[in-house]
């Protein structure tokens, strides 16, 4: 269970908490210009790294404000918590991230390498 | 009162206190301090259980949580707990313990056939056996693994007793009391930390309690005590016994149970039986101590054959003697320590020590005490059914693949001792990427990726000095990290047997042409041959050779077999053991009683109750509740003996006749205010919100951004920039977070605020052709005619001087208003609408009145919306705003959502117009095809019709309307039915929607 630090309320328990996936996903300003793929994208296609996760999470019981969070995935240490509108602080590698035995990547799983664009 | 095995001295136990207990159906005796498993050894009983697999006999191995045999079922009744460990359990007066796994009794087993058919019982049996045919699982195989392999039994009534949360927090937690764990408490709480001191044991110390050591001028155990009343005095202190920190989560989350009540003679009536506390503590010190390791040889799982070191234990913390003629069976010193223990109480042991020789002070001990040694000799096999009678020892040959001379030695136990295992597994559940250490060889914690350090023999430091050295320092480490204060304390001098090195062998050979089973995994039932198996039938990877083999996988977790399953799999495939690796150590570190990890949330705490506030008026009333989400709503107010399908045409039919009430406190209200609020609106609804007038209603419908309906409700514009929503009931708390969602992420430019008013307004709607009628006399003064207050109209009222919020809607058809006051007035309003309404026939309807109602008029709800659903599939196409943007919008312009031959809404009735239609039911064409029969679509509800007096559905169909006309089957196997139907139009009654308009 993760200790997060709510920029509005300060810490509290993740219980206390939704997860709502990647952050910096931006709605396309005008939808009909969007082909199939791109709309799809932003509806459905989401990153799934081994590392450094820029995501959403929103204070249900609590303040219901959302807000970003940087999280490890990979040891769940959270780096940075930053409110909506801000701009994201830029964290290349952590030292921490847990590397596998079988040397997997950052990014997708032991079998399946995910390219980021 | 024939305790044999019992010493005139030793233990921690209190003499003149006797306790008479049951094990078996037999009456026993033991005293205060026992363990239920130190009680039974006392009166000489090794013999606890049966194997899981073979049902060989078996008896104790160890004298703490490491346990793996000696599993109980406690108690009768709605008391009983299976699975208890016997080690762990605490002797009270009145207890009752059975053996488990067994039948009819663990001395005469039926199930020890198994052992003679084990041949044909190999690892990964279960798999191999079992694949075909699929139809015998659930009638032959299943209950028979069942019986066969059953562990206790679950109780069958509700448990009795109360558990209770705790959350706390601090600078450190501790996790276990011998010196590391002391000494580090003592020094962090001296340096000004908060420290919560945890040990699982009844008593505090550890290795203390047994060991023959000397701290400053002291014994070990009266440092103990001395620095356990120390701390007990500092005020920011917490210090538990009984309490097992079982799991290490995320951010330091420590999950620890306390005992609070077994142990208790007569406990007051409300005292919690077990507490769980969540720790949340800044800095864990892990100093959990060492687990022994058995050794492996032939037949090393018979009753009597045990570790050392708890024969040492049960001599000096219950002065129990495990037998009398033992022998002691080690490939290192600490084995003597029990040797000197049993000669200094008058035993004469024998101790086989695989080493050629040792320099240590505790065998020097042990030689001038006189105690018999043979060197260079090992045990290869052991002889007698339910204990152990004698050992077949043989001199080693030089590369220890055999034995020169092998004889029979007549004994009632065996001790045996392959040196120990660190308990790393708090630290590897918080991450700790753990390390090989050749020097001990067991694994020990190596790069902490929490706020996390083990010490002591946890991290392999097998000696008090180091073990004190470590507390100490550490302990001022990490309480200095947060105080920032310098108040350092020294660790005290202290004495203790100087010890020699140990052999790395475990496993020993099996005499030429035998075939003795040599056991690694006790509870699993998990054997060298085993082992040797999966590795032949080409098993690799450590975590497929526990999962084929399901070594380590019991409830013991393999506490005194992984490491030697690790060793064997590295010999057989000549690998060191850090190239093997090892398993993943998983919470809990012992098992939890379930009743503990849910704690008070039973019954009806199980979650809130949501009533409406004429919650007590529909109770008076003969209301029959159903739960909708977290509310209790009416389904139906019985008259009489009547049905529930009688009660809901009864009082829907008087809905379309008269008029009629119903509770709709339930649904979803939102107050949406703000200049932009009609912008918002628009936004997230699908139709054209920026022209509605100040002073109406209008229905709306939200999709996901997917596409799919996600909800539908009507809202209200009550002033320019305040509007008032409504969702359903199930989905108002779902609406209200995608509304925050979408104006505090996607479009923070808006400037909206909305807030749930849900609980703040008692709702009332009112149907039916005389609701106009009972209006006028609810408002006098107000012009309630047609075009006086039109159809999705709203005005603020004085309901006999209570502000109320009345809007012509209607979700049944008929002409009907919807009635809102403050919470607080609910029962006034109701009550006055039903004694204005008596001259008119109002009656009350609960939902399933409500469901009939609008399924028959056509109206979608959630078995509609169903998270599967388009608009157009449901006949809202016309709610789409061409001219703008929504949520979902550019999803419905996808392929797949524009597919003409999409399953659509339509009606559905009985060709016989008398058989109802099963929710659920399949359409299909042809009744009788060929399986799997061509799916068209399905019933989602169905009711009576009032109107026209026969069952009606609504259906979800391929080609929806397409279809009026067309005769179908619905099908509904779990119901046994096959009824033949007529597609008609899903508006069944009033098509036009001319009622709500009169
Ligand atoms: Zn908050």
């Amino acid at each position: 269970m993760l200790l997060i630090n709510c920029p509005y309320c300060g810490e509290r328990d993740q219980s206390e908490f939704t997860n709502g996936g990647e952050a910096h996903v931006a709605r396309p300003k005008d939808p009909d210009q969007v082909n199939d793929r791109e709309w799809s994208e932003y509806v459905f296609v989401r990153a799934n790294p081994k590392g450094i996760y820029y995501e959403r999470w929103v204070h249900t019981h609590g303040c219901k404000k959302w807000f970003n969070a940087i999280r490890d995935t990979s040891t769940d240490e959270i780096l940075k918590i930053y409110k909506i509108g801000e701009t994201p602080p830029l964290i290349k590698r952590f030292k921490n991230t847990l590397r596998s035995p079988s040397g997997e990547p950052d990014v997708g799983s032991g079998n399946f390498t995910v390219k980021k664009p | 009162m024939t305790q044999k095995y019992r010493l005139d001295k030793e233990g921690y136990i209190n003499r003149k206190k006797s306790i008479s207990f049951k094990f078996n159906g037999k009456k026993y005796f033991g005293y205060h301090g026992d363990t239920l498993a130190s009680a039974l050894l006392a009166n000489g009983i090794h013999l606890v259980g049966r194997s899981f697999k073979y049902h060989r006999p078996r008896g104790f191995i160890g004298s703490k949580e490491d346990e793996p045999n000696a599993k109980v079922q406690l108690y009768n009744g709605a008391k009983t707990e299976p699975n208890a460990v016997a080690t762990e359990v605490e002797l009270v007066e009145g207890l009752v313990a059975k053996s488990q796994n067994c039948w009819p009794s663990v001395s005469f087993d039926f199930g020890a056939i198994n052992n003679f058919l084990s041949k044909f019982f190999p690892a990964g049996f279960y798999y191999k056996t079992f694949m075909w045919p699929k139809s015998f699982w659930h009638k032959i195989y299943e209950p028979i693994i069942r019986k066969a392999a059953g562990l206790g039994v679950a109780p069958l009534k509700p448990d009795p007793d109360r558990y209770e949360h705790k959350f706390e927090h601090c600078d450190v937690l501790v996790v276990g009391s011998g010196p590391s764990g002391l000494g580090s408490a003592l020094a962090a709480a001296k340096n000004g930390a908060r420290v919560i001191l945890a040990e699982d044991k009844s008593k505090f110390g550890g290795s203390l309690l047994t060991d023959q050591v000397t701290i400053g001028n002291k014994t070990g155990k009266e440092w103990a005590d001395e620095t356990v009343e120390q701390l007990k005095s500092m005020p920011n202190v917490v210090i538990k016994n009984r309490s097992q920190v079982f799991g290490y989560y995320d951010h330091n989350m420590m999950v620890m149970f306390e005992r609070t009540k077994d142990h208790i003679e007569s406990p007051n009536k409300y005292t919690p039986r077990q507490k769980l506390w969540y720790i949340r503590a800044k800095e864990v010190l892990v100093s959990t101590g060492s687990i022994e390791r058995p050794l492996i040889f032939g037949n090393n799982d018979r009753p009597g054959i045990l570790l050392a070191s708890a024969a040492k234990e049960y001599i000096k913390k219950y002065g129990v003697l495990v037998g009398k003629k033992p022998v002691i069976f080690t490939n290192n010193d600490s084995a003597y320590d029990a040797a000197i223990e049993f000669k200094k109480n008058g035993i004469n042991p024998l101790v086989v020590d695989i080493r050629k020789n040792s320099e240590g002070t505790a065998v020097k001990e042990a030689k001038d005490l006189g105690v018999n040694i043979k060197f260079s000799h090992a045990v290869a096999n052991t002889k007698g059914y339910l204990r152990v009678s004698s050992a077949t020892v043989g001199k080693l040959n030089n590369d220890k693949s055999g034995y020169e001379n092998l004889e029979n030695i007549p004994c009632d136990c065996i001790c045996v001792s392959g040196n120990w295992t660190p308990t790393v597994h708090l630290a590897s559940q918080s991450g700790n990427k753990l390390k090989f250490d050749e020097i001990i060889s067991a694994f020990i914690p190596n790069q902490s990726h929490q706020n996390e350090t083990t010490i002591g023999s946890a991290n392999g430091s097998f000696t008090l000095k180091k073990s004190l050295e470590d507390g100490f320092n550490k302990g001022f480490e990490v309480s200095n990290k947060l105080t920032k204060k310098n108040i350092k304390s020294d660790p005290p001098t202290s004495n203790e047997k100087s010890y020699d090195n140990y052999e790395k062998f475990w496993c020993m050979p099996l005499p030429e042409n035998k075939k003795y089973k040599r056991c690694v995994d006790f509870q699993n039932d998990v054997y060298v041959s085993d082992i040797e198996l999966a590795i032949r039938e080409g098993f690799r990877s450590i975590e497929h050779v526990k999962r084929y083999t399901t070594l380590g996988m019991a409830t013991d977790q393999g506490k005194t077999s992984n490491l030697n399953g690790l060793q064997l799999v590295s010999n057989i495939e000549n690998k060191i053991v850090p190239e093997v690796g090892h398993t993943t150590f998983r919470p809990p570190y012992t098992p939890v009683t379930i009743g503990t990890i849910v704690g008070r949330e039973v019954g009806k705490h199980y979650r809130p109750t949501r009533k409406s506030p004429m919650h007590s008026w529909h109770e008076k009333n003969n209301a029959v509740f159903v739960d909708a989400g977290l509310w209790l709503r009416p389904r139906y107010y019985k008259q009489g003996n009547e049905t529930l399908q009688q009660a809901a045409k009864r009082e829907g039919a008087n809905v379309r006749k008269n008029v009629g009430i119903c509770d709709v406190t339930s649904l979803g209200k939102i107050d949406i205010k703000g200049p932009d609020s009609a912008e918002f609106l628009n936004r997230v609804y699908t139709n054209a919100w920026m022209k509605l007038p100040v002073g109406k209603a209008r229905y709306g419908v939200m999709l996901r951004e997917d596409g799919i309906v996600f909800d539908d409700g009507t809202t209200t514009r009550i002033s320019e920039n305040h509007f008032h929503m409504t969702t359903t009931t199930a989905q108002a708390v779902n609406v209200l977070a995608h509304l925050e969602y979408y104006l505090q992420v996607v479009w923070p430019e808006l400037d909206v605020n909305v807030l749930s008013t849900t609980e703040q307004w008692a709702g009332a709607a009112v149907a039916g052709p005389k609701s106009r009628e009972l209006l006028k006399k609810l408002f006098p003064e107000t012009d309630v005619s047609n075009e006086g207050f039109p159809f999705m109209g709203f005005k603020e009222e004085n309901l006999f001087g209570i502000p109320a919020r009345v809007f012509r809607i209607s979700f049944s058809g008929e002409l009907a208003y919807e009635i809102n006051v403050e919470s607080n007035h609910g029962i006034f309003m109701w009550e006055k609408i039903m004694n204005l309404g008596k001259s008119m026939g109002i009656q009350p309807y609960g939902t399933e009145a409500l469901s009939t109602l609008r399924i028959e008029m056509g109206h979608v709800a959630g078995s509609e919306i169903d998270g599967r659903t388009i608009p157009s599939d449901l006949s809202l196409e016309g709610m789409l705003s061409k001219k703008k943007d929504f949520v979902g919008k550019r999803s419905l312009n996808r392929e797949a959502f524009l597919n003409p031959n999409r399953e659509k809404i339509v009606g559905v009735i009985p060709v016989d117009k008398k058989t109802m239609i099963p929710e659920g039911s399949h359409l299909v064409k042809d009744k009788n095809a060929a399986l799997p029969n061509p799916k068209l679509g399905h019933i989602s509800a169905s009711c009576w019709s009032v109107e026209y007096n026969n069952p009606f559905s609504l259906a979800i169909l391929k080609e929806g309307k397409k279809r009026i006309g067309e005769k179908l089957y619905a099908l509904s196997p779990l119901k046994n039915k096959s009824i033949e139907v007529e597609v008609v139009s899903s508006h069944y009654v009033d098509p036009k929607g001319e009622r709500v308009r009169s």
